[in-house]
């Protein structure tokens, strides 16, 4: 299949209340080996899907933040941030995990996989999209 | 033109199914094609055979199956959905050592790739959800 | 590109249609549907911020929806044109790519 279409995935909302972070992100790992162009946008509760420190054994919930970690490897490198949420809700990058990806065309080189951007920037970006998943 | 389809939400909690129920109507209707309606989420509730709604109330499920018959529409359920929430074909039923399933016909369980080659191969993809 | 967006929750209820506004760009479009329609009622705090973005999105509301929550048309903030679900199907082939807003 040689069609390469803009995949964007819009999450907005926070991980353990609701399911739907957790199964977006079930859908990225599997969109992942469709070789698309893959980018993933947190806005709203969505940011806090990034938070570190996650820590489920007091809700008997699977944590599943280490897997954001993990879609590096999957080639999922875009993950934007919308500034405007990240400040609404008191945060700053330094509260999000540190997720990087290796550029195997720059001798591994380790790069951020989370760019924070702000709400322009963000609609800029979206609307260069051909299709849309929103959770 | 060609639509695919992704719904979020169960039957009756919530108008999504409804809405993304009028809308393939109306689309199909104008002849336009629909290439795939994926259930996702508790969307996937959308494919018991089994809920009785009241007389005086629609039947989601009906209604889909009937636009289905209709216009050959490809129904899919996403199978870790499904299994996570207890909407089980006889093969998986079988496999998962349960006594009974449960899909309606005209619903097919398939996996999350189903919803990507929709996104692929569709003109545009319209997402109904909560 | 232009991109449809559609909002389904309330402004009064969820920050949704609010979000939307503020990552729709220009020239794309915004339609309002199932509790979304309430916002395109006049004389609601949502009215002002509507108003203001008339100039650079255009607005639309589901009929369907309208009639089944009694909204009637007089009751919508100027500029505000309503569509039933073949103006939906139309509205998304017009456009480039759909976002749903949840």
């Amino acid at each position: 299949m040689s069609t390469i279409k803009k995949f964007f995935y819009v999450n907005r909302k926070a991980p353990y209340g609701t399911v739907y972070a957790l199964e977006s992100l079930e859908v990225v790992l599997i969109g992942a080996a469709f070789e698309q162009d893959v980018t993933l946008a947190f806005i709203d509760d969505g940011v806090y899907q990034l938070m570190k420190n996650q820590s489920t054994a007091g809700i008997g919930m699977k944590n599943f933040s280490p897997t954001y970690k993990a879609l590096g490897d999957y080639d999922v490198t875009k993950l934007y941030v919308e500034k405007e949420s990240l400040e609404a809700r008191g945060l700053t990058i330094d509260d999000l995990m540190d997720l990087k990806w290796e550029d195997e065309d720059d001798d591994w080189a380790e790069n951020d996989s989370i760019r924070v951007v702000t709400s322009a920037e963000l609609a800029d970006i979206m609307s260069e999209q051909d299709v849309v998943l929103s959770f | 033109m060609k639509f695919g389809i992704m719904i979020n939400e169960g039957p009756y909690n919530h108008q999504a199914a409804d809405s993304a129920y009028q809308f393939a109507k109306a689309a199909l209707e104008k002849g336009h094609e629909i290439f795939r309606v994926f259930f996702y989420h508790d969307g996937v509730n959308n494919a018991t055979r089994l809920a009785v709604p009241p007389q005086d109330d629609r039947n989601v499920t009906k209604m889909w199956q009937e636009l289905a018959e209709a216009h050959k529409l490809d129904l899919v359920v996403c199978i870790a959905a499904a299994q996570r929430r207890g909407i089980l074909d006889a093969d998986e039923a079988k496999r998962q050592g349960k006594d009974a399933d449960n899909i309606a016909s005209g619903f097919r369980i398939s996996g999350l790739g189903q919803l990507i080659e929709a996104g692929i191969q569709a003109d545009r993809l319209l997402v109904f959800g909560d | 590109m232009a991109m449809l967006h559609t909002v389904n929750k309330s402004s009064f209820d969820r920050n949704t249609f609010e979000s939307c506004l503020r990552l729709a760009k220009e020239g794309s479009s915004v339609l309002l549907i199932e509790d979304g329609v309430y916002a395109a009622m006049k004389n609601t705090t949502a009215a002002e911020q509507i108003n203001s973005a008339m100039g650079t999105l255009t607005f639309y509301v589901l009929g369907p929806d309208m009639d089944a929550r009694g909204i009637k048309a007089d009751a919508l903030i100027d500029g505000f044109k309503i569509v039933d679900y073949n103006g939906f199907v139309d509205l998304s082939i017009e456009h480039d790519s759909v976002q749903s807003w949840l």
